[in-house]
């Protein structure tokens, strides 16, 4: 391929080469580079895996193995507003469950989807560490604690309203 | 870099100007306003309540006076938490309009700001944090620095001892006297198993290799616990500290610690953490002018409950799928890389310094008899005060639950609690008054677990709880091998079907048999204690399960499709709460007279339950 004449590929390659650039060429650092593109690109783009592929002598096959193993990764990109709801033990026992019942209905989608129109979409977490305020809910990761059905209502009413 | 001497001075000094943080007639002029920076805080704006009071104390020119950020003080389900000393005032659920006046009047005036200060279980006022019951009844050792002391700041870890067991471990000790120290101090593993902690140190010791790892399992899988990243959190320094010292004593001269990517507060705290203790030649080659050199790094995991065990942990730092190897051999004889690893918990280390400090005897003589030291948990679920607590081995549930816990809140009964996680096992009423030990919690069908603890009132349905724990391992599962992989799918199947009302006849006697087979055919221990949960709600809740499937009828009420809502007409007076409150608008009734349920249209959310303040809506 011709890399002159490429410009999409360019400006993400500066982008994976900064990240590619702090690992050392070891398989080992695998998982670390993973999580590094999650974090940047919101999930994990086929582009990035064959970089990485060949940064580190890999198989897609094993890439696409972790990738799929580990929960944190995503192969879809998020919707513009991400609502997780925290099914850990804690916020189950004070009826998380109910609140992830009413996201589904609201938005119409079920657990790792998003919607068509890309605003939405939906996670089950487990447990985000701020049990004391069980059961709790996260937009983009700001964290809504000791909620009710009636506060993801009108979290969701104003995420709506935003997109509008 | 820094000398031992100029360490030494650090120590001296700053333990001087930080007396006031556990001395409450310390001799001082200053005052330091502690805010809590724990996951449980931080969600609650605590970061704005520190920038709000350093702002404040800037524009009026206040002097004398230090914002500090810690760890988890404990009692999260009260936060966002400050605590000013000396004088250790305690305020609870504080909000970031708040610092203005606890400045003016706390500050300025040496008034105590009444409204935000917290009530005890007697419902009397509390103004210091060890006067709540809460705190009375729990002993700090793997959490002493937690809330005392800035997580980012080594200066201040030094001052309360920090890097004082590496100093005596170095000079004054061979690793088979700091082996021999851990062995009598009679400290067991906290990820779980509770393996003796100096039999493992010594088995690495002895293993043959040219190049040996210590690690620290800091995956915390269980969902609801968070006694590990708390301790990383609000103390990272002393889990560095204690990762030497067994690298010193089993001839390890590299660590690394596999946390969670999801718990970025602690990542980025431990992380400094390292650094700064390279900065100080803490870390590195030829510590202190010894023979003696360790580095530490950070891997990072990526969300799997499996990879908390702790081969599929090396599979997982090693940059692979986490599934587990099969054992022996032994991480003690090969283990990361094929080489002899020491792997440890998080809580299992934050011992170590203390031990090697004050003793073994002393250790020793705190808890029961195969049980020593201290355990953290995690309290959560439906108790009053949901948070973050250390006691004894050998008090009893009753006591975390009821006096430390504040017992169960809105005038419902207890019903259970769950130790172990997915892991583990349920205890009744008629057990709570067990005192907590390892032995102990397996002989009524529990088990320690990791420190998650869980309580649950009777409105909970434990069909329902064994569900939810299957449909956890279900997902966790690796998929190695097929008893667990197709096993727990199985389970999870009759278990869905008798809370959907399709129960059969004999679907109990299926689950047990299937249960069996499952934990001996698995294997990793994920698989050998999956059907846990639902084994001992069988052993202890026969009845709901029979309700379930003979009556199709859910005492709780948790189970929605066996729901059938209505409003009793004897007790509702039209109050209209309920009708306001219903998202979907399926109540009707005129003010002051009977309410009714459309209950087709009714989601069955249970929120109409809980605000009806006459308690006249109910499941038929
Ligand atoms: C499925 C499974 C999950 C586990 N999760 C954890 C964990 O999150 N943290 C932990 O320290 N140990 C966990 N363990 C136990 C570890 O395998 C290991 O026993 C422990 O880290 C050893 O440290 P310790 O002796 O200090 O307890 C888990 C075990 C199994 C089978
Ligand atoms: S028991 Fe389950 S988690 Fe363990 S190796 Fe088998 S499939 Fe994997
Ligand atoms: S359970 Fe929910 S949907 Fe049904 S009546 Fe009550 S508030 Fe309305
Ligand atoms: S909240 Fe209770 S008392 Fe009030 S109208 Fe509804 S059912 Fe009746
Ligand atoms: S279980 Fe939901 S935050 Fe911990
Ligand atoms: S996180 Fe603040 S008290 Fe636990």
């Amino acid at each position: 391929m011709d890399n002159e004449k490429c410009d999409g590929c360019n400006s993400e390659n500066t982008e994976m080469n900064d990240i590619l650039n702090k690992y050392k060429q070891d398989k080992s650092n695998l998982i670390q580079i993973l999580n590094e593109v999650q974090e940047y690109y919101g999930y994990v783009p086929e582009k990035a895996m064959l970089e990485i592929s060949e940064y580190l002598s890999i198989t897609m096959a094993e890439i696409y193995g972790v990738v799929t193993f580990y929960s944190r990764f995503t192969l879809k990109p998020k919707g513009k507003h991400h609502i997780a709801v925290c099914l850990g033990t804690a916020c189950f026992v004070k009826g998380s469950e109910k609140i992830l019942d009413r996201a589904k209905e609201r938005l119409g989608i079920d657990i790792g989807e998003t919607t068509k129109d890309g605003k939405f979409s939906l996670e089950a977490t487990r447990c985000v560490g701020a049990c004391g305020l069980a059961p709790v809910f996260t937009v983009n990761n700001e964290v809504y604690g000791k909620a009710t059905v009636k506060m993801l209502d009108e979290v969701i009413d104003k995420c709506m309203e935003e997109n509008e | 870099m820094k000398t031992l001497e100029e360490i030494n001075n650090i120590r001296e000094t700053k333990r001087r100007e930080l007396d006031l943080r556990v001395n409450t007639s310390a001799d001082t002029r200053e005052k330091h306003i502690l805010v809590c920076h724990g996951t449980g805080c931080t969600s609650s704006k605590s970061p704005k309540i520190l920038e709000n009071f350093r702002k404040i104390i800037e524009e009026k020119n206040i002097e004398n006076v230090r914002v500090i950020q810690t760890g988890c003080f404990g009692l999260c389900a009260k936060g966002p938490i400050v605590i000013i000393r000396p004088e250790d005032v305690f305020y609870a659920m504080v909000k970031p309009e708040d610092c203005e006046e606890i400045i003016e009047k706390h500050i300025q005036n040496g008034e105590i700001v009444e409204r935000l200060l917290c009530k005890d279980i007697d419902n009397s006022v509390v103004k210091k944090l060890d006067e709540l019951t809460f705190y009375k009844k729990q002993k700090r050792i793997a959490l002493k620095n937690c809330g005392v002391i800035d997580p980012e700041n080594i200066d201040e870890y030094i001052a309360f001892d920090g890097y004082k067991a590496l100093q005596k471990v170095l000079f004054e000790m061979s690793p088979d006297d700091v082996i021999n120290e851990v062995s009598n101090s009679g400290l067991r593993g906290r990820g779980g198993a509770g393996f003796p902690t100096g039999k493992k140190w010594s088995f690495t010791k002895m293993a043959e290799g040219d190049q040996k790892y210590v690690v620290c399992n800091a995956d915390e899988g269980d969902p609801g616990a968070f006694m590990d990243r708390s301790i990383l959190e609000g103390d990272p320094h002393c889990v560095v500290e204690a990762m030497m010292i067994a690298g010193y004593a089993i001839g390890a001269n590299k660590g690394y610690i596999y946390v969670r990517a999801e718990y970025p507060i602690a990542v980025k705290r431990f992380q400094i953490a390292i650094d700064q203790a390279r900065d100080y030649g803490i870390l590195g080659d030829n510590i202190w002018g010894t023979e003696f050199s360790f580095d530490l790094e950070i891997r990072l995991g990526a969300g799997a409950f499996v990879c908390g065990e702790e081969t599929a942990l090396l599979e997982s730092i090693e940059g692979r799928r986490g599934q587990p190897r099969l054992k022996p051999p032994f991480p003690a004889n090969a283990g990361l890389f094929g080489k002899p690893t020491l792997i440890n918990n998080v809580e299992t280390y934050a011992n170590i310094t203390k031990i090697i400090l004050n003793g073994a005897e002393w250790y020793s003589s705190i808890g029961t008899e195969t049980s020593k030291g201290t355990k953290v948990f995690a309290l959560g679920g439906n108790v009053n005060n949901i948070g973050l607590v250390e006691v004894p081995m050998g008090v009893t549930l009753r006591e975390i639950v009821f006096d430390i816990g504040g017992g169960i809140p809105n005038g419902r009964k207890f019903k259970a609690a769950q130790t172990g996680g997915p892991s583990g096992g349920c205890i009744t009423e008629e057990n709570l008054d067990t005192p907590i030990d390892y032995e102990s919690l397996k002989a009524i069908g529990s088990m320690m677990g990791s420190g998650g603890l869980i309580v649950m009132d009777d409105s909970k349905c434990m069909v329902n709880l064994a569900k939810f724990y299957l449909g956890f391992t279900y997902d966790e599962s690796c998929g190695k091998c097929t008893p667990c992989r197709v096993g727990t799918k199985r389970l999870l199947e009759i278990l869905e079907r008798i809370t959907e009302g399709k129960g059969e006849e004999g679907d109990i006697e299926k689950l047990e048999k299937l249960s069996r087979n499952i934990k001996n055919a698995s294997v990793c221990g994920l698989g050998q204690t999956a059907p846990n949960p639902v084994e001992s709600t069988i052993r202890f809740f026969r009845h709901e399960y029979e309700d379930h499937i003979k009556n199709k009828h859910c005492e709780a009420g948790e189970c929605k499709a066996l729901m059938k809502l209505f409003i009793d007409p004897e007790k509702c007076k039209g109050c209209g709460l309920c009708k306001r409150n219903c998202p979907v608008g399926c109540i009707s009734g005129e003010p002051g007279k009977t309410h009714s349920i459309d209950t087709e249209k009714c989601i069955k959310c249970g929120t109409c339950i809980t605000k009806c303040p006459f308690h006249a809506i109910a499941n038929k």
